[in-house]
């Protein structure tokens, strides 16, 4: 019973995963994929929890916190290189330089 | 720490029923992520299994588990995401807004607009690296005042 609900919980994060790698690789622009990254990362961190639950082991807990915890910093980083980079350049239409954010 | 042999049984299957609905809570983002017309938009998807899915995969561990020292170890997981998550989303936002990247048609109220376009250098207290943007920012809305970002308002 509870291979079968583990099994389903599998199936749908692996769906899942491939939705949002699906916008990783389309994204418009280059918040698009930030968020997408965002919710890989999360997901990651969701499946690496599922998995030691299944399994009945406790030993990735260490990289649940070390991710939880560092997960912020890809984000901001790219978001500030963003607004710094792109935020001058370009309106809805942004032109010539419109390459320059996607 | 529980011996009796119903109760593990009983424990596991509301385990895996907590990871399915942490599960789901993935899908509806990916779903939202691909669905949602703009980057703003796909954020408030995005952050929905950030937080809550976090919480129940948390909560079906210390299920599992079943001892005070794993449940000790996971209160930093939830703590730490607690603490980044508004940070991140607050700066992806704002790099979104920033750029432009949403219909400003479809914005009920844009607190932000007047304040960018009343005081570009003051947007944050003590101004910093914002300050030369800011006002590049304000001639890029003067040339397409339809378009900018302060549209909505």
């Amino acid at each position: 019973m509870t291979t079968v609900l583990y099994l389903i919980a599998g199936v749908i994060a692996a769906a899942a995963v491939l939705i949002v790698l699906l916008r990783l690789i389309t994204g418009p622009t280059l918040i698009d994929r930030l968020i997408a990254s965002d919710v890989m990362l999360t997901t990651l961190i969701l499946v690496i929890g599922a998995e030691m639950v299944i399994s009945g082991h406790t030993r990735s807990i260490p990289l649940m916190v070390v991710l939880a915890a560092t997960a912020i910093l890809g984000s901001v980083a790219v978001a500030r290189f963003i607004t710094r980079a792109g935020g001058d350049q370009s309106g809805p239409i942004a032109g010539e330089d419109d390459d320059a954010r996607r | 720490m529980l011996d009796a042999e119903p109760w593990s049984g009983i424990l596991d299957l509301i385990a895996a029923a907590l990871l399915i609905v942490a599960a789901l809570l993935t899908l509806a983002a990916a779903i939202g992520l691909v669905r949602f017309p703009d980057p703003l938009s796909r954020l408030h998807a995005a952050t929905k299994p950030q937080i809550l899915g976090l919480i129940l995969v948390v909560i079906a561990l210390a299920l599992s588990a079943r001892s005070g020292t794993v449940l000790l170890l996971l209160v930093p997981v939830v703590v730490f995401q607690l603490l980044t998550a508004p940070i991140s989303a607050h700066m992806v936002g704002r790099a979104g807004y920033r750029n432009g990247d949403f219909d400003p048609d479809s914005l009920i109220v844009d607190e932000l607009a007047p304040d960018v376009d009343a005081a570009p250098g003051a947007e944050l207290p003590g101004g910093s690296w914002t300050d030369e943007r800011d006002a590049v920012d304000r001639s890029d809305d003067e040339a397409r005042p339809s378009k900018g970002p302060s549209a909505g308002s």
